[in-house]
């Protein structure tokens, strides 16, 4: 918009300024003759797309959520009911709190250690390509076939992959998914594996975007290496650790693939996660109950988007501090 | 609609706006001048937290050397190793990968597997259902995405902003709300019958992305305005601009977008699940799945062809996909 001002002399006459923005409403002629037609039709595919698989579903999800419906037959008004089933499902509490340990223990496994490892990596003097294939090289393995292959490893037999490894040094046999108590570490243990390279590579982009000016200032007032990591560089990533730390929650709150291929919810609901609840109340066993999945995912959205709100506060005000 | 990486961009990003990020905004210019910061590159070497003169220290030296070796043993232990785990047992015998997992080839290597994924399972067949797949879904988003960005950065009719702020919106919508909905648009589309088992549904919505408008349109932001006017004032309308200024120059976003694009189609699998469920159409990622309880040496094969095309892409287009992570940090912010 800026530089519509920093034009200096108005176009000639006869040659159609594309971005010029009209005080007056001009008639359709103008309007055509100003390009309005052609900003139209390239508008057409983002607007159908949008609207269509974006915006209509987003509409589509609140009325949903009053009704009793199978998508076959005329949808009911139930008014609040969904909500109420929502609140009256005996397995609410158990799916709040395995997704709230699923997040927990993803922070934990998660959170620190890419970010040690990133800025390790950033001191590399060479082959910090290298480094960084290796870290992100789990990322683009699909999801399925990683928690496959991780199945596999968590095979609780003595013979399994792990408890060949663990055997080695005199531990286990670990039951893995077979456990209650077990299942959701192991799952979150993969999830940790796909997903690590993705926070590694962004801390590094951070790391490579901290000013040498503020590094050079702490020599000369005499930093050791290990002060200038605590007092410079980490203050200058606060910013996108309070990002990561954001998109992982709201990542991790939405979990399904793990607990769905892993266990399926299992053993006796221990991985049962408000995403894969949100399936079968859906699809799966409990079937067609689409009405009130969509309220159990309006409500999971709901608190996601206070979190985000909260994360556009603190940000704000950092950022004007 | 993975929910759990963070490297492919999220359905649900906060705060794409522009001015809320700190730390990593540095990184959103690096669209265009990528090249230009490169050769620039020996007049300001970029430094860490240690100085050159740091380095010269033994003490500090042998620290971090040490420190970087351990790094590298524990990232090929704990990232490649899994792989390489994975590329053993797909020529291992069945029997041997159950009892004696971690021995190498105790009673030789075998090609049974990889036959037997091949041809008795058509792993083939659903890997081409998968390259279908994406390059439907990278063919939408591209076109999506390079005429939304043409309209909201370029065009910038009165309506823009407005756009602007619908598409943005999205960014705040979690995946989670638009699973139900969406299956239910496929069900009954608006035209026609049922898309269920028609690659249009997976097509269709993957273009929907905000997170590509985003970037390609910042893109764009950043172009010379100049050779636009010089364009016009050669006489070049709309359409022309679009197609022989905006977009030849835009090969770089193009690219990162289409990696994304296309590592995301393989990645897919919910999606797919519910809508292709015919093996006629079914991807790679929905098939493994059903593939689960076949014998163990067919599947470790299965699941290595799987993975041989994703990385070896990574692996040539190394470059634009790390770059590619990065700035999807950055756009977060």
């Amino acid at each position: 918009m800026t530089t519509d001002d920093v034009v200096p002399a108005a176009p000639p006459t006869g040659v159609v300024r594309l971005h010029e923005r009209t005080r007056s409403r001009g008639t359709p002629a103008t309007w055509l003759r100003r390009g309005g037609l052609s900003a139209l039709i390239f508008a057409l595919p983002i607007l159908f797309i949008f609207g269509v698989f974006s915006w209509w579903p987003i509409i589509s999800a609140f009325v949903m959520s009053l009704q009793k419906t199978n998508l076959t037959d005329a949808p009911l008004w139930v008014g609040l009911d969904n909500f109420r089933a929502v609140f009256a499902d005996p397995l609410l509490p158990t799916i709040i709190r395995n997704t709230a340990w699923f997040a927990v223990l993803a922070l934990i496994f998660g959170y620190p250690i890419p970010l040690i490892g990133a800025v390790l990596m950033s001191e590399l003097r060479k082959r910090k390509g290298l480094y960084s294939v290796l870290a992100y090289l789990p990322v683009v393995v699909p999801p399925v076939v990683a928690v496959l292959l991780w199945k596999f490893f968590y095979d609780p037999r003595p013979e399994g992959v792990f408890n060949t490894v663990l055997g080695w040094v005199g531990l286990g046999p670990y039951p893995w998914l077979a456990d209650a108590t077990w299942a959701m570490p192991s799952l979150v243990l993969e999830a940790t594996w796909a997903a690590a390279g993705g926070t590694v590579i962004i801390y590094l982009a951070a790391l490579i975007s901290v000013p040498a000016e503020l590094y050079d200032a702490a020599e000369v007032d005499g930093a050791s290496v290990w002060r200038k990591v605590w007092h410079v560089t980490m203050p200058q990533l606060r910013g996108v650790l309070f990002i990561t730390l954001i998109l992982q929650i709201i990542g991790t709150a939405q979990v399904f693939l793990e607990p769905f291929l892993f266990t399926n919810g299992g053993p006796n609901h221990a991985t049962e996660t408000i995403m894969l609840h949100v399936y079968n109340l859906a699809f799966a066993n409990l079937g067609n109950n689409f009405g009130q999945a969509t309220a159990l995912s309006l409500l999971l959205a709901a608190f996601l988007a206070v979190m985000s709100l909260v994360y556009f506060r603190l940000t704000r005000s950092w950022s004007q501090s | 609609m993975t929910t759990t990486d963070s490297a492919t961009p999220p359905p649900a990003v906060p705060g794409a706006l522009p001015g809320s990020a700190g730390a990593a905004s540095p990184n959103l210019a690096l669209a265009a001048p990528v090249r230009r910061r490169r050769r620039s590159a020996p007049e300001t070497p970029e430094r860490g937290a240690l100085s050159s003169a740091d380095w010269r220290r033994p003490a500090v030296k042998h620290t971090w050397r040490g420190m970087h070796f351990v790094l590298l043993l524990l990232l090929l232990l704990w990232c490649l190793g899994p792989l390489l785990l994975l590329g053993k047992f797909a020529f291992t015998p069945t029997q041997d990968i159950l009892t004696k997992p971690m021995a190498v080839f105790p009673n030789g290597p075998t090609l049974d597997n990889i036959d037997q994924a091949w041809n008795r399972y058509h792993i083939g067949q659903y890997f081409m259902n998968t390259v279908w797949f994406a390059l439907g879904a990278w063919f939408c988003q591209i076109l999506v995405a390079t005429t939304g960005g043409f309209v909201l950065s370029v065009l910038r009719p009165r309506w823009a902003k407005v756009l602007n702020w619908l598409v943005l919106g999205t960014l705040f919508v979690p995946a989670v709300v638009l699973l139900i909905p969406l299956y239910k648009i496929i069900v009954h589309p608006p035209i026609g019958d049922s898309l269920i088992n028609n690659f249009f549904a997976v097509w269709l919505p993957a273009g929907a992305s905000a997170f590509n408008v985003v970037l390609v349109a910042r893109f764009f932001d950043s172009l010379p305005r100049e050779i636009f006017e010089a364009a016009r004032v050669d006489g070049a309308g709309p359409f022309r601009l679009f197609w022989h200024i905006v977009l030849p120059m835009s090969k770089p976003i193009i690219g990162v977008v289409s990696v994304f694009a296309v590592i995301a189609s393989w990645k897919d699998f919910l999606w797919p699940f519910l809508v292709l469920k015919d093996e006629s159409v079914k991807p790679l990622s929905v098939y493994l799945q059903s593939m689960a309880n076949v014998d163990k040496g067919t599947l470790m094969a299965a699941l290595a062809i799987s993975t041989l095309i994703p990385i070896v892409m990574f692996l040539i287009f190394q470059r634009m996909f790390l770059r590619g992570a990065g700035l999807g940090g950055a756009v977060k912010g």
